[in-house]
C-alpha cells in the first residue's frame, strides 16, 4: 500500500526517478523488499533485474529488513587507522551475517559506512544510533552478548 | 570517404564504425562484447586500435570514421594493450579448460592462442561463485564470466524478457537475476539464446548425458530416440561439414549406431500438430471466439505467455508441441504396437533448444506418472554424443526412420524455421475448409528472417489474417497491438528465438547469418524435393488417426495430445 502512494507522487514509465523512489520506498520500509521492487518495475515499466541491478550499485539499498538491532561500522580514515577492518570482521564473525544482511533470527542486521563524523572515538560503531566509542573485539563480543542476553530475559 | 588503415586507403561511408569497416575489408580485429548489428556498448576495449599521429586507442566498435583518419590495427601498442586485456581478464579466470564445456570453443582460449599469451603474468584473487543449476535448461558459472553484457543484451533486447542484467559494482559485478534468485524460479524462459552469445562457459545447458548412457547400458530399456525438424540441417558444423547441409540419412544410421533402439522424426508429429491445430483453428474462426489462435510448439513462449502475458493463456493452442505429442504417442500408440511396457520405454529427443529440457520436466507433460519425454538433448549435445561413441559421420551409408510413426511430410519439416508452422497450418486449413489443395503450397510471405512477418490468406471467401513472429521482443510489439484493440488477424506463430529453431539455443556456437540462412534454404529445399507437402497427407498420421486417435480434438487426441498453462508469478 506504501509503495503505491509513493508511486502516485511520480510520472509512470521510464527510470529517471527510480533511485528517488527506492530511497523513498527505503526510508519509509527500511528496505527494499520484491514486492516493493515488483511494484516499482510495473509502475515505471522496468525489469525486475534492472532495478536490483540498479540498487545493487549504490551501498545505500539494503534487500533484507534491518535487524531490532541495527548495527553500523563505521569505515572512515580514522577509524580504518585505528582497526575497524577487525571490529567489522569480528561481527561478521560474531553475527554470522555479510554488511547488508541480518540474522535469522532478525536480531542483527549489519552495515558499513564511510564516515559518521565521530572521529574522536575511533573506531566507531553506532546501535540503533547510538555511539559505542574505541570498539575492540573484546568489547564488541560483550556487547552483542548482553543485547541477546536482554532479549531472553525479555 | 576514404581513411588509412595500415598506411593503406581503405573506403568508408560517412557514419560507419571503424571495426564495420575493418570487417568489409578483411582486417580481423578480436572483439568480446561487440553484437552484429546492435548498437556498441564498447566494455570489453578488445577491438582497441591506434590512431596514428597522436597515438590514442580508441574502441574500433564505438568510433566512428572521420574523413582521412589514419588508424593502426595491429601496432605493437595495440598487440600489448589487446595482450593486457585479455591478461586481466584472465586473472581471476578459473582456467579449468580441460573440464569445462567451451573448450576448443572459447573467446578466450581463441584469444590467447592468437595474442601469444602462454603464461599466468596476473594473479588475481578467484571468485568462487555460486553455480546456478537450479533451472531445467541453463546453467550459470559466473566464475567463468568475463561481464561482456551479451548476455544481458540478448535477453533485454532480442526476447524483451530481463532475467539477468548486472547486479553489485565494480570488481563486485555479477551476471545475475534480481534477488539473486535462482534461474529457475527467475523470470527466464529458457530459450539459451545467452548461451549462443557467451563466450566463455559461464552459460551452457543443463547436460543429461549420464541419464541417457545409463538408459542405454540397461538391458531393460528400449530407448528411443525423436529428432526435430531443425537438427538435420543444423548438425553439419558440429560433425566438420558445410553449413545447411542435411545429414537426414545418416544421422539416423549415427542414432542406431550410438545405441539408440528406434529413431523417430519429430517432423512426423509435427504433422499431428497440424492435424490438430488446424482443427482447433477452423473451430475457433466458426465460433469467432479466443481468437487469434496462437500456435504452442515453442517451450519458450509458452513461459514467456504465462508470465508476461497471462491474459493470452485461452488464445494460445492447447495442442502439446511436437516434442511431447511423440512422446506422448510413443508411450501409448506405439508401445501397445510394439508390446512394450511404457515403463520401460527411454524416450530422448534431440532438439535445437534449450527450452525443451524445460518442457519435457513440465508436470502437464506426464501420462500415468510417466514423462511423455525422458530426456532432451540438443543439437550440440547431440554431437558431443556422437563423437563419445566414435561414429564417423562421413563412412555411414543412409538409413530410414523407424516405422510405424516414421513418416513425414514437408510441411511439417518446415516447421524447423520461423513461418513454417503457420505455412503448414495453412496448407491442411484450406485442405479441410476447402477438401481441396492449395493451387501453391509455398507462401512466401511467412518465410524468411524478418521479425515479424503478416500476410492475408483468402479460403473460400474466409478471410484470413495470419502473422509469424520470431524473437519474443517482436511477440511482445505484436501482442502489445493486441492488447490495444487489433482484431484483424486468426493465427499467430510465435518462435522465441529469432529465426525460429534454425537458429535456436541448442543450436552450434558461433554460426553466423550465412550459416542459418543455409539452415532456412535447406529445409525449403526438402519441402520442394519431396512428394508430401501436406500434413493430412502423411501416410503415419493418417493411419494413426484411423487406428487409434480418432479424429482431431477427439476424445483420445483431446487427453493424449492436449494441454494446459497456468499464470505464472515471478519477480519479472
Amino acid at each position: 500500500m506504501e509503495v503505491k502512494e509513493i508511486l502516485r507522487e511520480y510520472p509512470k514509465n521510464g527510470r529517471s526517478n527510480l533511485i528517488p523512489i527506492l530511497q523513498e520506498i527505503q526510508e519509509r520500509q527500511g528496505y527494499l523488499s520484491r514486492e516493493a521492487v515488483k511494484e516499482v518495475g510495473e509502475y515505471l515499466s522496468l525489469p525486475a533485474s534492472k532495478i536490483f541491478g540498479v540498487a545493487t550499485f549504490y551501498n545505500q539499498f539494503r534487500f533484507e529488513p534491518r535487524g531490532k538491532y541495527h548495527i553500523q561500522v563505521c569505515r572512515g580514515t580514522a577509524c580504518h587507522v585505528l582497526g575497524s577492518a577487525t571490529v567489522l570482521e569480528e561481527l561478521e564473525k560474531t553475527l554470522k551475517i555479510k554488511p547488508g544482511q541480518t540474522t535469522r533470527d532478525g536480531l542483527f542486521s549489519l552495515e558499513v559506512v564511510a564516515c559518521i563524523g565521530a572521529c574522536g572515538l575511533a573506531p566507531v560503531i553506532s546501535i540503533n544510533g547510538e555511539f559505542h566509542a574505541r570498539v575492540t573485539a573484546a568489547s564488541i563480543h560483550q556487547t552483542i552478548e548482553q543485547l541477546k542476553n536482554g532479549e531472553v530475559q525479555s | 570517404m576514404t581513411i588509412e588503415v595500415n598506411h593503406q586507403p581503405v573506403e568508408a561511408r560517412p557514419g560507419e564504425y571503424i571495426l564495420d569497416v575493418l570487417k568489409r575489408n578483411g582486417i580481423h580485429v578480436p572483439t568480446l562484447c561487440h553484437m552484429k548489428d546492435r548498437f556498441p556498448s564498447g566494455a570489453c576495449r578488445m577491438c582497441l586500435v591506434e590512431l596514428e599521429g597522436s597515438g590514442r586507442l580508441i574502441t574500433s566498435c564505438s568510433y566512428p570514421v572521420e574523413e582521412g583518419m589514419k588508424v593502426l590495427t595491429h601496432s605493437p601498442k595495440v598487440v600489448e594493450a589487446r595482450k593486457t586485456i585479455l591478461e586481466l581478464l584472465l586473472a581471476d579466470h578459473p582456467d579449468d579448460c580441460l573440464y569445462c564445456v567451451r573448450n576448443g570453443n572459447c573467446g578466450l582460449q581463441k584469444l590467447s592462442l592468437n595474442l601469444g599469451v602462454r603464461e599466468r603474468k596476473i594473479r588475481g584473487q578467484k571468485k568462487e561463485l555460486h553455480l546456478d543449476r537450479s533451472s531445467a535448461s541453463i546453467v550459470r558459472d559466473p566464475d567463468k564470466c568475463i561481464l561482456c553484457g551479451r548476455c544481458v543484451r540478448v535477453c533485454e533486447e532480442v526476447m524483451g524478457v530481463s532475467a539477468i542484467d548486472f547486479i553489485n559494482r565494480g570488481s563486485n559485478t555479477v551476471i545475475g537475476t534480481a534477488y539473486n534468485m535462482g534461474l529457475n524460479t527467475s523470470s527466464c524462459v529458457n530459450c539459451g539464446q545467452c548461451i549462443l552469445v557467451c563466450p566463455t562457459g559461464a552459460l551452457s545447458e543443463k547436460n543429461q548425458f549420464g541419464e541417457i548412457r545409463q538408459a542405454l547400458d540397461d538391458p531393460e530399456k528400449t530407448v528411443v530416440v525423436q529428432y526435430a525438424p531443425a537438427i538435420s540441417v543444423s548438425l553439419a558444423e558440429e560433425i566438420g561439414m558445410e553449413p545447411g547441409k542435411d545429414v537426414n540419412g545418416i544421422l539416423n544410421a549415427a542414432l542406431r549406431k550410438i545405441g539408440f533402439d528406434y529413431v523417430f522424426d519429430t517432423s512426423m508429429s509435427a504433422d499431428l500438430t497440424i492435424m490438430e491445430e488446424s482443427a482447433e483453428l477452423i473451430k475457433r474462426v466458426k465460433k469467432g471466439e479466443n481468437l487469434p489462435l496462437i500456435t504452442s510448439c515453442c517451450p519458450a513462449w509458452i513461459k514467456f505467455a504465462e508470465e508476461f502475458y497471462p491474459d493470452f493463456l485461452p488464445r494460445i493452442s492447447t495442442c502439446k508441441s511436437p516434442q511431447q505429442m511423440m512422446g506422448a504417442v510413443i508411450k501409448s500408440f506405439w508401445a501397445k504396437q510394439t508390446g512394450i511396457v511404457p515403463e520401460n520405454i527411454y524416450s530422448v529427443s534431440i532438439m535445437p533448444c534449450t527450452a525443451k529440457k524445460f518442457e519435457g520436466q513440465r508436470e502437464e507433460m506426464m501420462q500415468g506418472g510417466l514423462p511423455d519425454v525422458d530426456a532432451v538433448l540438443t543439437t550440440r549435445e547431440l554431437a558431443g554424443f556422437i563423437h563419445m561413441y566414435g561414429v564417423d559421420m562421413h563412412r555411414l551409408e543412409p538409413e530410414m526412420t523407424d516405422s510405424p510413426l516414421g513418416a513425414r511430410s514437408t510441411a511439417g519439416k518446415i516447421f524447423g524455421a520461423s513461418g513454417g508452422v503457420a505455412e503448414a497450418a495453412i496448407r491442411t486449413a484450406y485442405y479441410k475448409l476447402t477438401g481441396k489443395e492449395l493451387a501453391q503450397f509455398r507462401i512466401p510471405e511467412v518465410r524468411g528472417f524478418k521479425g515479424r512477418k503478416e500476410t492475408r490468406i483468402n479460403i473460400n471467401g474466409l478471410d484470413l489474417g495470419v502473422a509469424g513472429v520470431s524473437g519474443l521482443g517482436n511477440a511482445r510489439e505484436l501482442l502489445d497491438e493486441i492488447r490495444n484493440g487489433r482484431d484483424d488477424i486468426h493465427f499467430i506463430e510465435i518462435m522465441a528465438c529469432p529465426g525460429g529453431c534454425i537458429n535456436g539455443g541448442g543450436q552450434h556456437i558461433g554460426a553466423d547469418n550465412e550459416a542459418i540462412r543455409a539452415r532456412s534454404c535447406a529445409l525449403y529445399e526438402i519441402d520442394d524435393r519431396e512428394p508430401i507437402k501436406v500434413s493430412h497427407k502423411n501416410p503415419d498420421v493418417v493411419d494413426l488417426y484411423s487406428r487409434f486417435l480418432g479424429k482431431p480434438l477427439g476424445e483420445r487426441s483431446h487427453a493424449l495430445l492436449h494441454t494446459s498453462y497456468q499464470e505464472r508469478y515471478v519477480l519479472k
